[in-house]
């Protein structure tokens, strides 16, 4: 399944750092994030995209996991030449993932 | 309780949203942030050129607008809005109240520019090329004024969250090490320094049944002396205040959940505790916070060369061929002409520039794709030169483009930003008031 049925999502920049916030749409779908969306995962969707590390973080209070996906915006900034330098379309492209459950 | 709002997400929003945050419900505070991170190189430019300028001149003209219900409705306003020139903007917005015996602070100090060498900025290599250095000042500054009777607080650079901190402090009395409220203010400023991105704007969840876009009601907060608030907008505005389209926004530009550093405390947002309040409402409670780091957070742009960006549109049939054979054309041209670059990015609009390899190949009878080409490098002109290579495209490359109509791209000098960490000890903000 895809995980825009499971889950919604903003992202945003630090530079060429983008942020990726991934927020289950129902409580009992934040276990299966958890699960299945892992910074290895991440890391291997923006192939292409991100060349540096993926890390993730866990905020089971909001149901939501966090993302930084480093050296993801060609600089950064100013810098990127990207026509999304911000990375602020990124969340939608997370959601493009398609994981088993 | 008390009020804050925003009228202002960054420099180039909505130039209604803050006289609609005064005019359509009760507010105690309208906090508005203008400051991005290259805006201070800006303002720096401005200034090297007209000594009177170097601020956010909107928010003069907002203040100009709004002068009489400010003045009938006792509303403190807090803003970054001084940039590198927060005396000449106080002075503006004094012309602009038009009113005696008004009280308006200024927060400076937190240009370092003159005294930049004194500081570890972590590379070198750009001290040539720096063109502003300022310190974010948190929400201390910002309640010392309101504490000595200010209406208006205009500060230079300053943490968007400080803006929004710095009346709860005021109002409620927080100590500077009360670590949980610190948070718990700071964490409401996380949630509405985006303006309406909080409130319905860019947020995903059924976006189609958002409710009138087009009157879209801004942030207010509902703050109590415990530190916990509600986020809510006047009735009668249009969007959506949910949980989810709050959790969006405290999700934007996040790093670790555990240590959201400010020069005010360390925040927890994996504290948070949410819950709808009603239509439109949601309340906040839980929040914990860690003691403040010893180190201001230093904002440093400097000059890093030149580019430019291109674009041409190609149509059915083909297009994505087209645009893709234009874009090996191109390339072909300007590596005979010996031109050099750090980077050429070719994007194709309509196929992938957003999503890149994970928007698969377009389909086959794609209406239209427009090549977007960005080049950077450290020579102008050959940044230059690589603009007058687009449009001989239309006449001498793959058929049936447009888009050539702006004419050719503009050259602009990058002004990139780095960030560094210098100990509180060595700067302190300066606080002063002048009554008019």
């Amino acid at each position: 399944m895809q995980l825009r049925e499971l889950a919604h999502a903003r992202s945003g920049d630090k530079g060429d750092t983008s942020n990726i916030g991934l927020i289950a749409l129902k409580p009992e779908y934040y276990p299966l994030l958890v699960e299945h969306v892992t910074a290895a995962r991440v890391k291997e969707h923006f192939r292409g995209i991100c060349f540096g590390e993926v890390e993730r973080f866990e905020l089971p209070n909001l149901g939501a996991l966090n993302f930084l996906l480093h050296e993801s915006l060609d600089g950064g900034g100013t810098l990127s030449l990207k026509a999304d330098a911000q990375g602020k379309t990124y969340s939608a492209a997370l959601l493009r993932m398609e994981i088993d459950v | 309780m008390i009020r804050i709002a925003n009228g202002q997400g960054f420099w180039g929003d909505s130039l209604e949203a803050p006289l609609e945050q005064i005019r359509r419900g009760p507010i105690d505070y309208l906090t508005l942030d203008y400051l991005a991170e290259i805006t201070m190189s800006i303002l720096q430019k401005q200034r090297a050129r007209d000594p009177r300028t170097g601020y956010a001149r909107d928010f003069v003209e907002m203040i100009g607008r709004g002068a009489s219900d400010l003045q009938t409705k006792k509303i403190k306003v807090v803003a970054n809005a001084g940039g590198v020139n927060p005396d000449a903007c106080r002075d503006a917005v004094a012309r602009a109240l038009g009113a005696k015996g008004v009280k308006i602070a200024v927060v400076a100090g937190d240009d370092i520019l003159g005294r930049l060498d004194e500081f570890d900025i972590g590379n070198d290599a750009i001290r040539p090329f720096v063109q502003s250095a300022n310190v974010y000042f948190g929400a201390a500054p910002i309640a010392d004024a309101l504490n000595q009777g200010a209406q208006f607080v205009i500060t230079g650079r300053c943490t968007d969250t400080g803006l929004v901190l710095g009346p709860m402090i005021h109002e409620f009395g927080w100590a500077l090490n009360d670590w949980d409220r610190l948070a718990a203010g700071t964490i409401a400023g996380h949630t509405v320094e985006c303006g309406a991105q909080c409130t319905g704007g860019n947020c995903q969840v059924d976006w189609q049944t958002i409710p009138n876009f087009a009157d879209i009601g801004y942030p207010v907060i509902e703050a109590e002396p415990d530190g916990t608030f509600v986020v809510t907008k006047h009735p009668g505005t249009g969007g959506r205040v949910s949980v989810q389209s709050v959790k969006e926004q405290l999700l934007y530009e996040l790093g670790d959940p555990r240590s959201y550093i400010t020069p005010d405390c360390i925040a927890d947002f994996t504290s948070i505790h949410l819950q709808p309040d009603g239509p439109d409402r949601v309340r906040f409670s839980g929040i914990h916070g860690h003691p403040a780091t010893d180190s201001y957070k230093v904002s440093i742009s400097y000059t890093a060369g030149f580019k430019a960006i291109g674009m041409l549109c190609y149509s059915w049939p083909d297009a994505y061929a087209k645009a893709r054979k234009a874009d090996e054309v191109l390339r072909q041209r300007l590596d005979r002409l010996g031109l050099h670059f750090d980077s050429i990015r070719s994007e194709f609009v309509g196929a992938n520039a957003c999503h890149g390899p994970l928007a698969g190949e377009p389909a086959p009878d794609i209406a239209e794709v427009a090549l977007r080409v960005g080049v950077r490098g450290p020579d102008k002109a050959d940044v230059e030169r690589f603009t007058k290579e687009l449009a001989p495209l239309a006449l001498n490359g793959p058929p049936t483009v447009t888009g050539l109509g702006s004419g050719r791209p503009k050259v602009e000098e990058i002004v990139a930003y780095w960030p560094a960490l210098i100990p509180k000890s060595s700067v302190q903000p300066v606080v002063s008031i002048v009554e008019t």
